[in-house]
Formats: structure tokens, C-alpha cells, sequence
């Protein structure tokens, strides 16, 4: 088994939707790593990444505020899953209802490994 | 994930607490800043909680995200106002006092309080009952919209003019006067009437959402209830109207999602802890010397909620409707009060006093005529269904009447 990360991109909730469908996300989420863990394929590593109160460091050692929700593009979580291919992979990313979203995304890239072969 | 079931909504009851907390430390002024902290407060719960399982006390961990998302915003705003603004202009610098009181004390009289600026009488019952959605209920824009038959667009700019409105008369948050609070309670209780009939019937074909504006309505009246300076009995007529109401929910809609008339209904789906607490708020509004519509509604309702067919009922109903039509004129109420006289002086009668009514235009009048000449002249009977059927405007209603046209 190998370990993928699956990345959300998705605009910030909190400006468009109710407390309501907020609710039934983070429910939908919790089914959806639910059935991985029951299937031994997520052990609980992983986070939301909250858009308040953020910085982006330029080369040039700048510091701004951001990055913001605003765009779909942004960071906004990410989990580990153990699987045997980056196909297996990415259908578990499949489930995410992040993916209800249009224009949303999971992206799946294997976490390097310190065994001389990656 | 037991946990979830333990908390069905609490996103939609702890929004209203937080953001009449925050809105009333801010002011009508900011009150964009109160929901924009709220969102944001639910958007960092949804993102973390989904992932990472449920903290232990969700409730006080949201108050607590809150509080220091308000923290953060006057920190800035003041930083602002004492450092930029002052190099820009000599202005005397103002320091915030950054304590936000989310205790149950504070968070229920912030509702109440919010309760009433809401549905001052200045704003339009429209406005009022979508402010009230969107604040005291948490429910998003296009839920709004989805309830009003209507679009985002639309809603927005209503709330928007509402909210403009509330800072151009200062209105503040704040408990009426004692002398003042009948007055000041009679738009709050046809605000949460107006909420619950929107999701009793409601043309919006969303269920869930429909039963939870009922819901919604009966909690911001149990609130009321619960104050000793607004459980007054006609706060109390209005809670078990809406009980004895509610208390049909399962009934009325069949496993295809179709509506069920009440004289179709298994009363055995019906709620039985809803009548109880019906009766028993009911009893509580019998005090005082008003008899408030909301007084006589709940007594009928009471009555729909006993399905015997005695003649008595009928006549004590009827005369309930009188009374409710001297007080309060509806079209719907005379309609409903014909379909009561047609029980007890018979049809032949009923159709003379419903005739005079002459509501041409209202599908409810040739739906009701269409059933009152259903034993008596069958062609009569189509002709007003037919333009009942082309006056109805949801399919649910549709079905129903073309059932009746079917069955003749």
C-alpha cells in the first residue's frame, strides 16, 4: 500500500452557503472518510486549511494577506488514504463531496517515501 | 458518527444565537460584519470538523471560534482606527472593550431582542419574514428564494433595502418597553405565523426545507413562551395552533410524496406528543381578557385534531369561524367556514352561502363548490373543478383536483 494525499480546491464556503449546507458537507465528509476507515484506507491523517487570517510569503521575503476563498482554486484540505495505485487513489477522491462543486477539485499526488526509490 | 445524530441541526439553532449576540455588540450598522463572522465561524467548523470527527462540545467550541473571530475583526478594526487613521487625520483614538458575552443569558435575550428589531413595524412583513430566515433561522439565499418562489436576485436586495432601512431609523436591539410590548408583539407573532404557513402551504416543493420553516417558527414561539415578559396567552394560542398543525406533518404526505386530504389521513401518523402539547398550550392562553385570532385558530385547530363526526363539534366549530370572521376576514377562513356550515345545515345550504362569496379567481372556492356539488349535480360539480383545476398553480394541488374530477 502507498500513501496518496488527496487535495481539495474549492472556493470558501463560508460565503456562499448556509449553516445548513455546512453542516451537510462536513456530514457528507465524515461519511465519506466513514467508509474509507472502516475499509482500512485512511488512519485520520489530515486537515482543513482555513482561509482566515492567512499570509503568502513572496521570494522577495514580502508578506501579504492570502490566499483568499474567493477563488476555486484555493487550498482548502487535504487527507491521506493508503492505497495500492494512484487509480484506487483517485477513486476514493471520487466520494469527496468537496467534488459536488462545480468547478471544484481533488487532486491526488503520492507522498514521497524515504526508501532510496523515490 | 453517532455524534451526528446527536446534533441534526445545531449549525441552524447555534447561528441565530451567535449572530444575535454579535449583531447586537455591533450594531445594525455592522451587521454585515456579525453574519460575515458567523459564515465564517461555520465554514471553519465544516472544514475542520468534517475531516478531524467532532470536537466534544461543539456548541462551545463554535461560540469559541466565534468570539475569537470577533476578537480578530476589532482588533484590526481598531488598529485601523488608532494607528492608519490618525496618521491620516487627527482623529481621538477609540479603543473597543473586546469581551463578546456568548452566555446563555446574554444569547437569549440577544435573540429576543433581535426578535423584535427585526419585525419593526417600519420594514415590510415580507422583509421582515425573509430577515428573519436569514438571521433568526440561518438559512442560506437560495433557500430564501426557494421558499418565496422567487430568485436570489430579488431576495437579496429585499434583505439588502431591509437592512438599510433598519440603520437609516436607528432602530436598536433592544426589548420594547413594558407598555409597549402587546403592540410591538403583534407584527413578531404574525411574522412567526406568516413563517410557519410558508412551510405548511408552502407552493415550494422542497419538503424537508417546508417542515423545517414550521419547525423554525414553533422554536422562535417556544422562546416567546419561554420569557416571562412576552409569554403572554396569545403567544401561547399561537404555539399550540402551530402544534396541533404540526402534528399532521407525517400525515399528509403519502410514501410517493403526493398529499393526502384530511379526511384520507391515518390518524394513527398522527403526532400525538404535538396534540398533548397543543391542549396544553392552549390551556395556558386561556387567561387574560383577549380573545386573539390566534386564540380561536388553535381552538379549531384543537378540533381537527378530533376526528369524530358529531354534530355538536361541527356547530361549536362553525361557531368558532364566525367569531374568527368578525375579528379577522379572510377569504380562506369563509371558505373553510362554509365547508363547516355544509356539516351542519347541509350542502344545499352551504352552496347558497358559499355562492355569495362569488370568489372568482380563488381555486380553493371551485375546489370547495366542486365538492359541495359532488352528490348533487355531478355536471355542476366538473365545471367548478375544471376551473379550479386550470386556476391551481402546483402539481400537488393539480393531482388532488384531478382525483376529485376522476372519481365523479
Amino acid at each position: 500500500m502507498k500513501e496518496y494525499m488527496l487535495i481539495f480546491r474549492h472556493e470558501d464556503g463560508g460565503k456562499v452557503a448556509s449553516p445548513e449546507q455546512m453542516q451537510i458537507w462536513m456530514q457528507q465528509t465524515m461519511d465519506w472518510l466513514g467508509t474509507l476507515t472502516a475499509k482500512g484506507n485512511f488512519e485520520g491523517k489530515g486537515n482543513g486549511l482555513l482561509f482566515d487570517d492567512a499570509r503568502v510569503v513572496h521570494h522577495n521575503k514580502m508578506v501579504t494577506n492570502g490566499p483568499f476563498g474567493e477563488i476555486k482554486e484555493t487550498l482548502g484540505g487535504y487527507v491521506v488514504v493508503k492505497a495500492d495505485s494512484v487509480d484506487e487513489a483517485a477513486e476514493f477522491a471520487k466520494g469527496c463531496p468537496v467534488l459536488q462543486g462545480e468547478g471544484n477539485t481533488v487532486e491526488v499526488r503520492r507522498l514521497a517515501k524515504d526508501d532510496g526509490v523515490h | 458518527m453517532q455524534q451526528q445524530e446527536l446534533i441534526p441541526h445545531l449549525f441552524r439553532t447555534e447561528y441565530r444565537k451567535i449572530v444575535s449576540v454579535l449583531c447586537r455588540y455591533f450594531g445594525f450598522d455592522q451587521m454585515e460584519t456579525a453574519e460575515d463572522i458567523t459564515s465564517e465561524t461555520f465554514a471553519t467548523a465544516a472544514q475542520t470538523w468534517g475531516i478531524k470527527g467532532l470536537p466534544p462540545n461543539p456548541a462551545a467550541w463554535l461560540y469559541n471560534v466565534a468570539k475569537n473571530k470577533a476578537k480578530n475583526h476589532l482588533h484590526r478594526d481598531s488598529l485601523f482606527a488608532n494607528k492608519v487613521s490618525p496618521a491620516i487625520r487627527n482623529t481621538t483614538p477609540q479603543f473597543y472593550e473586546t469581551e463578546i458575552d456568548l452566555s446563555p443569558q446574554n444569547i437569549n435575550d440577544s435573540q429576543l431582542q433581535m426578535m423584535f428589531a427585526i419585525c419593526h413595524p417600519a420594514i415590510s412583513p415580507e422583509a421582515q419574514i425573509g430577515l428573519s430566515l436569514r438571521i433568526l433561522c440561518g438559512l442560506g439565499i437560495e433557500e430564501i428564494a426557494d421558499a418565496f418562489l422567487s430568485n436570489k436576485e430579488t431576495i437579496n436586495k429585499r434583505l439588502f433595502r431591509a437592512k438599510e432601512k433598519l440603520r437609516e431609523l436607528k432602530i436598536r436591539i433592544e426589548m420594547p418597553d413594558e407598555a409597549e410590548i402587546d403592540a410591538r408583539l403583534a407584527p413578531v407573532l404574525t411574522t412567526i405565523y406568516l413563517l410557519f404557513n410558508e412551510g405548511y402551504y408552502s407552493v415550494s416543493q422542497n419538503k424537508t426545507l417546508r417542515k423545517d420553516l414550521c419547525l423554525e417558527a414553533m422554536r422562535l414561539c417556544t422562546m416567546l413562551v419561554e420569557n416571562t415578559q412576552t409569554n403572554k396567552p396569545k403567544v401561547n394560542a399561537l404555539l399550540s395552533l402551530m402544534c396541533f398543525h404540526a402534528s399532521r406533518f407525517n400525515a399528509r404526505v403519502n410514501k410517493n410524496g403526493e398529499h393526502v386530504l384530511y379526511d384520507d389521513q391515518d390518524t394513527s401518523l398522527w403526532d400525538t406528543d404535538l396534540i398533548s402539547k397543543g391542549a396544553y398550550f392552549l390551556n395556558c392562553s386561556a387567561n387574560g381578557i383577549e380573545v386573539s385570532k390566534y386564540h380561536l385558530e388553535a381552538t379549531i385547530a384543537y378540533w381537527q385534531t378530533q376526528k369524530t363526526d358529531t354534530k355538536e363539534k361541527w356547530q361549536t366549530v362553525l361557531g368558532l369561524y364566525d367569531r374568527l370572521l368578525q375579528t379577522d376576514y379572510s377569504p380562506i377562513a369563509a371558505l373553510n367556514r362554509v365547508y363547516v356550515s355544509s356539516k351542519v345545515n347541509g350542502k344545499e345550504q352551504a352552496i347558497i352561502e358559499a355562492e355569495k362569496l362569488n370568489l372568482t379567481g380563488n381555486q380553493f372556492y371551485y375546489t370547495l363548490l366542486g365538492d359541495l356539488y359532488t352528490d348533487i349535480d355531478k355536471d355542476e360539480a366538473r365545471l367548478n373543478l375544471k376551473i379550479a383545476l386550470a386556476l391551481a398553480k402546483t402539481d400537488m394541488d393539480k393531482q388532488t383536483i384531478q382525483k376529485k374530477i376522476n372519481k365523479l
